[in-house]
């Protein structure tokens, strides 16, 4: 306190202002550290030299060089701050990378087959000499399998995790959670080991009339709903247990009954969260393939039937294509991958507005 | 209308933890109670005992008789959802329902207790603004959010909201603590108009609050952290003002305890 009366008013003023870098240095130090990167590692060959090299060498420079000049001209901590927000932006660029690559890796290795043929045929009398071929059998089963998926375990999953969240009391919701969270791990091939073992081998053979097991859409579906069914759960408990208790309480004051407060006020709040949760799981288990092609088996022809016979899905497919000895293969498992991401993206952006049209403007 | 609310040896437990002990007090119909004293005496815990809101937490439970106009709340085969039906209550933070808009929030209460009809809830929305002198400000957006109204607006929805189910008893927990002077005018004036037509029951940590609302005053205290809190002394607001009884009520309001 003392120090500070003694200081005069033009001394506190000076002692505000702080030396900054021109906002143009930052740029000038970034050109400089890719053209020197560019020198060093691209035209001088140092360490071998390449691409990649001289994209990281031009990063290290710049953290560097950024950092010391900082440091000369604001001070430590002005430094260590640069230091810190150019380490998140390049993390940020780093994270991305990889997306960016895989889009931009598929569109340009999809397009070659995203032609009329790809919609509307499917595979059946097509051999490795011939050229078109489509994957419209494969879709169909994905949007079946995932479909049944979903319909069974929406209400599953989003009644447990209330059961959980709103009225389990004690040790059996402590054990839902507990399993809930063990199933969460479950290795995909499992769950369709275990679908092959129960419903294909000792449940299916009793709803025909020649007593013979097949392979079926709905037994893939019943797969892909026990690996569905725990992100669905465990997303939805999250978000259930995100509404404010004030909520709640609200409307019991009101004299609304407990299962009337959960479905009219409790879900409706966290609905947005519990839609994302859904269309995660959605998304994972239309990328299936491992029990797919242990329950459903696959086929090159179109069944729109997925209780009876052997039926294709978009993952399969590429599994399949990508494995095929014909020149043809490959191009179609490169579009079947682009249709899958597009057909997840359109999902989710539909489920999002789905969620978002009940939703109040704010304002 | 209104009602009156007789509590004879009121005891709520947290669990093991009993947190108030023997409360015997009587609320008159058409009056403002103001229950007063240091955090942690059983002020809120006895509130909420009075609409059963108490046994909404894990582990909690209540004993003795709180009976409203000679019906006892707490006897076996009571409806609880009725009981709060009959005593709505107000919360110390608002909490407006985020996903419903204003007209929404008003009716909530009887929407979800089964009424359809639009022109009852129509004009069961207004006249419950209108009573929480809200309708002029809001009555031109009532499609808008709940949550998009100011603090002190979001707590006058939330008594829209409470007496729009047409209660006949309201209890106010704290109503104020979360608001500005001037919003926290614009609800005591409210609570001044209310009383005219239901039983108000009111928890307030500012004393010159309970001295300006409030007709009759409770002062509730602890011995000490981890006792019940007990009913120090209950009387006309003016009484317990300027010539309490008991030398504890004094050392409060005077600022010397707690």
């Amino acid at each position: 306190m003392s120090a500070l009366l003694t200081t005069s008013p033009d001394q506190i003023g000076t002692a505000l202002q702080a030396r900054r870098m021109p906002r143009w240095a930052t740029l000038a130090i970034a050109a400089g550290s890719v053209l020197l990167s560019y020198l060093v590692f691209f035209v001088a060959h140092l360490l071998g030299g390449g691409l990649v090299l001289t994209v990281v060498g031009a990063v290290v420079i710049f953290l560097i060089a950024s950092t010391a000049a900082a440091r000369a001209i604001e001070g430590g901590r002005s430094a260590r701050n640069r230091l810190a927000t150019s380490l998140i932006y390049s993390a940020f660029v780093l994270a991305l990378l990889p997306l960016v690559s895989v889009v931009a890796t598929l569109v340009g290795k999809g397009l070659t087959r995203l032609d009329g043929d790809f919609f509307n045929h499917s595979m059946r009398n097509i051999t490795a000499f011939d050229a078109n071929g489509g994957a419209y059998h494969a879709i169909l089963g994905t949007l079946e399998q995932a479909g049944i998926a979903t319909l069974i375990t929406v209400p599953l999953g989003v009644l447990g995790a209330i059961y959980v969240v709103e009225y389990g009391r004690g040790r059996l919701a402590l054990a839902i959670r507990f399993f809930v969270d063990v199933m969460t791990g479950i290795p995909s091939i499992v769950v369709g080991l275990f679908i092959l073992a129960f419903w294909v081998l000792i449940v299916s053979p009793h709803l025909t009339s020649a007593h013979r097991p097949f392979y079926s859409g709905f037994a893939a579906a019943l797969a892909l709903f026990v690996l569905m069914l725990p992100t669905v759960t465990r997303s939805t408990e999250e978000m259930l247990r995100l509404v404010p208790p004030a909520l709640r309480e609200g409307a019991y004051a009101l004299g609304i009954p407990k299962w009337k407060t959960v479905l009219r006020i409790v879900v409706p709040t966290a609905l947005p969260g519990i839609v994302t949760g859904i269309m995660l799981a959605v998304a994972r288990a239309a990328g299936e393939t491992a029990p797919v092609l242990l329950v459903s088996g696959g086929n090159p022809a179109i069944n729109a039937n997925p209780f009876e016979g052997n039926q294709e899905s978009l993952s399969l497919y590429i599994y399949e294509q990508a494995g095929l000895a014909s020149k043809y293969g490959l191009p179609r498992a490169w579009t079947a991958a682009l249709t899958l991401v597009a057909l997840v993206l359109l999902l989710t952006i539909a489920a999002k507005l789905l969620s978002r049209r009940n939703k109040l403007k704010q304002g | 209308m209104a009602k009156r609310i007789e509590a004879v040896g009121v005891t709520a437990y947290y669990g093991s933890f009993k947190a108030i002990d023997n409360i015997n007090m009587v609320i008159e119909p058409k009056s403002v109670t103001a229950l007063i004293g240091p955090s942690g005496c059983g002020k809120s815990t006895f509130l909420r005992s009075i609409n059963r809101m108490h046994e909404v937490l894990p582990g909690a439970y209540v004993e003795g008789s709180l009976t409203i106009d000679a019906q006892d709340i707490y006897a076996r085969g009571v409806d609880v959802t009725a009981v709060r039906r009959m005593i709505g209550m107000v919360f110390q933070r608002p909490n407006p329902f985020p996903t419903m808009s204003i007209y929404e929030n008003v009716v909530s209460g009887l929407r979800l207790n089964g009424v359809r009809r639009k022109s009852t809830l129509d004009d069961a929305c207004e006249k419950a603004l209108r009573a929480a002198n809200l309708w002029n400000e809001v009555n031109t957006r009532l499609s808008r959010p709940g949550a998009g109204l100011s603090g002190g607006q979001q707590q006058r929805l939330c008594i829209a909201r409470a007496i729009a189910v047409e209660p006949q008893v309201v209890l106010m927990d704290e109503p104020c603590s979360a608001l500005d002077p001037i919003s926290t005018l614009a609800i005591e004036d409210l609570i001044a108009e209310l009383k005219n037509q239901y039983t108000i029951v009111i928890v307030t940590h500012n004393m010159q609050q309970a001295s300006r609302v409030s007709d009759r005053t409770a002062f509730f205290s602890i011995d000490k952290t981890g006792d019940p809190g007990r009913l120090i002394e209950y009387a006309e607001t003016a009484k317990i003002f300027t010539n309490p009884s008991v030398k504890r009520t004094e050392d409060y309001i005077t600022g010397r305890f707690g």
